[in-house]
């Protein structure tokens, strides 16, 4: 069993949003799904594989296969309650690819065609039971089905998967964050579904020379002999997961004040943006944040840094202004909450 | 570029692409079918690794045999799923011949585009679970013929070369430089470069190995041994990007030497870990058992550098080098307590340095461009028999590989004192191993080297081209719709077969065939012979073309212009805001002197609608009937697309110059007339704006005429403006 070398997320040069984001997804999984939408050739993907790799392993119910979290019996799957609590192990967090071209009932899963065969009924799970606890990436979302996104968005808001089949009913916990990238020349997203991601991140090339330079040193030195380049960034892998570990283990105890809170109002008031999901997502975000910072509460710093991601796009669109989501917004911040 | 420089490119092209399908991704080659373009994939056939599959892609393929899925009649024959491979994965280590590839699919070429991004097919089908390894290079046959007609961009990005042989005829093509003997040493020599790249990682946990690396051990690192320009300062070469020779065969410099010279981390950042920290941090027994990955492989994974197979890993200095941008990286992600971000340290004459510069200048944004530049100049020096890369190398690939990317042009040399400038037309290019002036910057050389073989008329080009990949795409995204109901069919969905839609009776049978047995267990004493349920049901889904294209043809003429031209701009502009919500597109047509003139033609781009309608003199006669002309052909393009045309005039309709430029009311407002009739008669919706300050009895007419909605606007009302073209499109 030999696995593909994945390039390490701590070698990602630039691309700071869209890291960030996906750090603050890593210690709120509750925050709704990261959307990263750019430019082609700006390592969106190799971005999401890399998280995969840097992710800090769970503890898991032996044999589910749900994956279901021994400390928390509310959440388990049917068979774990039927079962009863059994041993623990420790494995990685999944990180599910959904490819283009995968049928709905591989999504959300179906009997388990080899033993129908045979004539006996057992239900195979989908993409979704895997996806459970973890991350599910799709790729070029905006070139998915519109059934199966509708199907995800579904599945994704409510964490439960139910599937009718053959007279077979099963329901099963699917909680997961959502992860999309894209490529808007190839088709826009639908503004409602742009709206259902907690974080959307605007990719960019990188413009300045010398990062595009290190860059292309990194791939190149990876692409040729990923063994001793793994090796080098492996202490720096190590740091990173720790910090996620350490702001997970925070986020419980980070501290929002009434002026975080007001000042996540004022902003949101002056952008505008439709309903309190922006509000309430701008707050969850900051305080990941600041839990990943190690910090103890929740700061305008915060805030400012997450503003962009949190808001960009849920601005209502004025076709005539040229100026970009993300210049609006921070144009906002710094009316709000000073230069 | 003469045709035969243009051959002798895509003869290189084809060369460099046959050493490494894989790693430079692929060649999209613009030509019709005829003589040339089979001459070339004939060259190209034989070039090409012996025994290594190669595939014909068909344009539109379902995904059943583009990825694979359940191979029904060997399933059913033998109790037990059976996985049919797709085409992808039946072309893994070879190439993929796109046929048409300008008009395939977005889905398809997405589907393309992940499976070269990730190097598998990820088969998630008809209850298939399975990840088949992949790896091809790619050759897009693009016949179209118009700047639109090209393959997604998407697909382009990833393919190394862009070959363009539209002006290339018989007589311009000869044969090769090369042989495929000199392939074949050429592979072997570059596939040193990349000796360790395919290393796959054990997932197996190996006690007894170590994956620790100590400096100086293994093979050595070499720099450009003793070859190259002398005043090059040989040993700053960035580390990274030496070729690593086999060990023994070495005369270059130690690796002491290499590692005095390059920069040490240590003197950069004091917390950027050092090679010697880090041979010492083996990775530990417990935090890797921790994490062992599931042998699921659809999950991704850590994969862990624990064991290799193989010798132990070479010390490459590429530790060295990427420990100095740590403390960056560390800020980027949030970590305070790391000292501030160091420079990154650059080694004069880097060839990464160099491509990226080049790419720089040129205006090219992705980063897969001086990443395939550099596999590229790999191979160009192994063509030549070198595992080095020279100035010149980097040259070649730069042009190659830049040229058709290069969204804007390089600034003109500064120094005037450049005698000969390097190798323009008709370079022999294999084996051109002249080394360029040595003063010069690399990255100067390799934008000399593209320079030199843009075309004339390039920047004129660039200028027209300005934002249409954008454009273009947004637009092509709305004009398709999925519709149950009508267009082109294109795959099949699971759904009920009522409210119109169609059932596919053979997908249905598929789908029901697997669970008969199933079935007719649960079915009692007489079972039916097959049993088809609601959920087997599978309805065909289609693509449709839809939308709506507004043409604005604006009286830009001096009678207009004195009136309200800028009005009637403010108009045009809310009319935009409207199309942008209904996902419209828009054209500019402007008229004004002798004639009519596309000023825009249909885009989704309301920017640039904006921007070229801003742009927009006044002045001159009113050449109403070109005007009306223009905007018919126009329609009836846009209709011949599939679109919906909408004709939107906005003019005082005082037309004084006829079709032939003579002047005369009398004969050009006839001639206005006799062109709306014409337009009448071809259907299409059209509005008719009168913008002369009291209505125009004779504009009246004409809209009559035209079969025209007629809306005088006697005073600048932009939002009853914008309300009449809402109604005239609904």
């Amino acid at each position: 069993m030999t696995a593909r070398p994945v390039f390490p997320f701590a070698a990602i040069v630039g691309q700071d949003d869209m890291k960030l984001a996906m750090l603050i997804a890593a210690v709120d999984q509750g925050i709704g799904g990261v959307l990263a939408f750019g430019d082609r050739g700006t390592g969106k993907s190799t971005t999401v594989r890399a998280l995969a790799a840097l992710l800090p392993p769970m503890k898991a119910i032996a044999g589910c296969r749900y994956h279901c979290d021994p400390t928390t019996p509310d959440a388990w799957c049917a068979e774990c309650h039927e079962k009863g609590k059994g041993k623990a192990v420790t494995v990685p967090v999944p990180v599910v690819d959904l490819p283009l071209g995968a049928t709905e009932d591989r999504v959300v899963g179906a009997l388990d065609l080899e033993r129908a065969l045979t004539g006996q009924k057992v239900f195979e799970p989908g993409l979704l039971a895997r996806a459970n606890r973890g991350f599910l990436y799709i790729d070029e979302v905006n070139l998915l089905e519109d059934h199966l996104v509708d199907l995800l968005l579904d599945v994704a808001a409510s964490g439960e998967n139910v599937v009718e089949r053959e007279g077979l009913s099963i329901r099963h916990p699917a909680k997961f964050v959502l992860i999309g990238s894209g490529n808007p020349e190839e088709g826009d997203l639908r503004p409602q579904l742009i709206d259902r991601f907690g974080l959307s991140v605007e990719v960019r090339t990188p413009t300045d020379l010398p990062t595009r330079i290190e860059v292309i040193r990194r791939r190149d030195a990876f692409e040729r002999d990923p063994v001793p380049f793994l090796d080098h960034w492996h202490k720096a892998q190590d740091k990173l997961r720790r910090k996620i570990v350490t702001g997970r283990g925070r986020l419980p105890n980070v501290s929002v004040a009434d002026e975080a809170l007001e000042h996540a109002a004022r902003l949101c008031m002056a952008l505008g943006t439709d309903g309190l999901r922006g509000e309430l997502t701008l707050i969850r975000a900051a305080r990941a944040l600041a839990a990943l910072d190690g910090d103890d509460a929740v700061t305008d710093a915060h805030l400012r840094r997450v503003s962009c991601m949190v808001l960009g796009h849920r601005l209502r669109r004025n076709p005539l202004d040229e100026a970009v989501a993300s210049t609006r917004v921070t144009r906002a911040v710094e009316e709000v909450l000073g230069a | 570029m003469s045709a035969s420089a243009t051959w002798a490119d895509a003869l290189q092209a084809l060369a460099l692409f046959a050493i490494d399908p894989v790693g430079l991704g692929g060649i999209s080659l613009r030509a019709g079918a005829g003589p040339v373009r089979d001459h070339w994939m004939t060259l190209l056939k034989e070039a090409l690794e012996a025994g290594k599959p190669l595939r014909r892609l068909p344009l539109n393929v379902a995904d059943e045999r583009l990825l694979g899925g359940l191979d029904l009649a060997a399933t059913l024959e033998a109790g037990k799923p059976i996985a049919q491979k797709g085409l992808l994965a039946e072309a893994d280590g070879g190439v993929v011949i796109l046929a048409m590839a300008e008009r395939i699919e977005p889905g398809v070429a997405g589907r393309l585009c992940s499976v070269l991004d990730e190097g598998v097919v990820t088969l998630q089908r008809d209850g298939l679970s399975r990840t088949l390894p992949t790896r091809f290079g790619v050759v897009a046959l693009d016949e179209g013929v118009t700047e639109d007609e090209r393959p997604p961009a998407a697909l382009l990005d990833r393919l190394a070369f862009h070959v363009d042989l539209t002006d290339v005829s018989v007589r311009d093509v000869d044969d090769p430089a090369w042989t495929e003997r000199t392939l074949e040493a050429a592979r072997a020599l570059y596939r040193q470069a990349y000796a360790n790249a395919s290393a796959r990682l054990a997932v197996t946990i190996d006690a007894g190995s170590s994956s620790t690396i100590k400096a100086g051990e293994g093979p050595v690192s070499t720099v450009m041994a003793g070859e190259g320009p002398p005043s090059t300062p040989l040993v700053e070469l960035a580390p990274s990007l030496t070729v690593s020779l086999p060990q023994g065969v070495d005369g270059g410099p130690s690796p002491a030497m290499t590692k005095g010279t390059a920069p040490t981390p240590s003197s950069i950042t004091g917390t950027a870990p050092t090679p010697s920290s880090i041979a010492g941090t083996a990775p530990t027994r417990s935090s890797i058992e921790g994490m062992a990955p599931l042998p699921d492989s659809t999950e991704r994974t850590a994969p862990l550098p624990t064991a290799m197979e193989g010798a132990p890993p070479p010390h490459s200095a590429v530790v060295e080098a990427d420990a100095t941008a740590w403390a960056s990286v560390c800020t980027a992600v949030g970590n305070d307590d790391d000292p501030d971000p160091c420079p990154i340290p650059t080694a004069p004459n880097d060839p990464a340095e160099a491509l990226c510069g080049a790419a720089f200048a040129l205006g090219i944004d992705s980063i897969r461009a001086p990443l395939f530049a550099l596999r590229a100049a790999r191979a160009v020096a192994a063509l030549d028999g070198r595992t080095d890369i020279t100035d010149a190398d980097l040259g070649t690939a730069g042009r190659l590989v830049f040229l058709s990317r290069a969204t804007c042009f390089p600034p003109p040399p500064q120094d005037e004192q450049e005698p000969e400038p390097p190798p323009p037309e008709d370079q022999p290019p294999p084996d051109d191993e002249e080394v360029v002036i040595p003063d010069q910057p690399l990255a100067d050389v390799v934008l000399d080297a593209v320079a030199a073989a843009l075309p004339a008329d390039l920047l004129a080009k660039l200028m027209e081209q300005d934002g249409r990949g954008q454009a273009r795409a947004t637009g092509r995204a709305g004009q398709t719709k999925l519709s149950t109901k009508r267009g082109r069919p294109i795959g099949t969905r699971q759904g009920e077969p009522k409210n119109g839609n169609r059932l596919h009776l053979l997908e249905t049978l598929k789908c029901a065939a697997p669970w008969q047995v199933l079935r007719r267990r649960s079915a009692g004493d007489r079972p039916p012979r097959f049993e088809v349920r609601r959920d087997d049901f599978r309805i065909i889904r289609f693509r449709q073309r839809i939308g709506t294209t507004t043409i604005f043809t604006v009286d830009a003429s001096g009678s207009s212009a004195m009136q309200r031209l800028g009005e009637a701009k403010g108009a045009v502009e809310l009319l935009l805001a409207d199309c942008y919500v209904r996902r419209d597109q828009v054209a500019l047509i402007a008229f004004r002197g002798m004639g009519a003139q596309i000023l825009l033609p249909p885009t989704g781009s309301l920017t640039r609608a904006k921007r070229s309608l801003a742009g927009l003199p006044g002045g001159g006669p009113t050449p109403l009937a070109a005007a009306i002309d223009a905007a018919a052909a126009l329609a009836d393009q846009v209709k011949r697309t599939g679109r919906t045309p909408v004709v939107a005039f906005l003019t005082d309709g005082r037309a004084n110059i006829g079709r032939d430029g003579s002047g005369g009311r009398p004969k050009a407002e006839a001639e206005a007339l006799a062109a709306g009739r014409a337009l009448r008669a071809t259907g299409i919706a059209t509005l008719f704006i009168d913008t002369s300050p009291r209505p125009n009895p004779f504009a009246r007419k004409l809209a009559d005429e035209m079969h025209a909605q007629y809306v005088p606007l006697p005073y600048a009302d932009p939002t009853a403006l914008s309300r009449a073209v809402r109604a005239a499109a609904a």
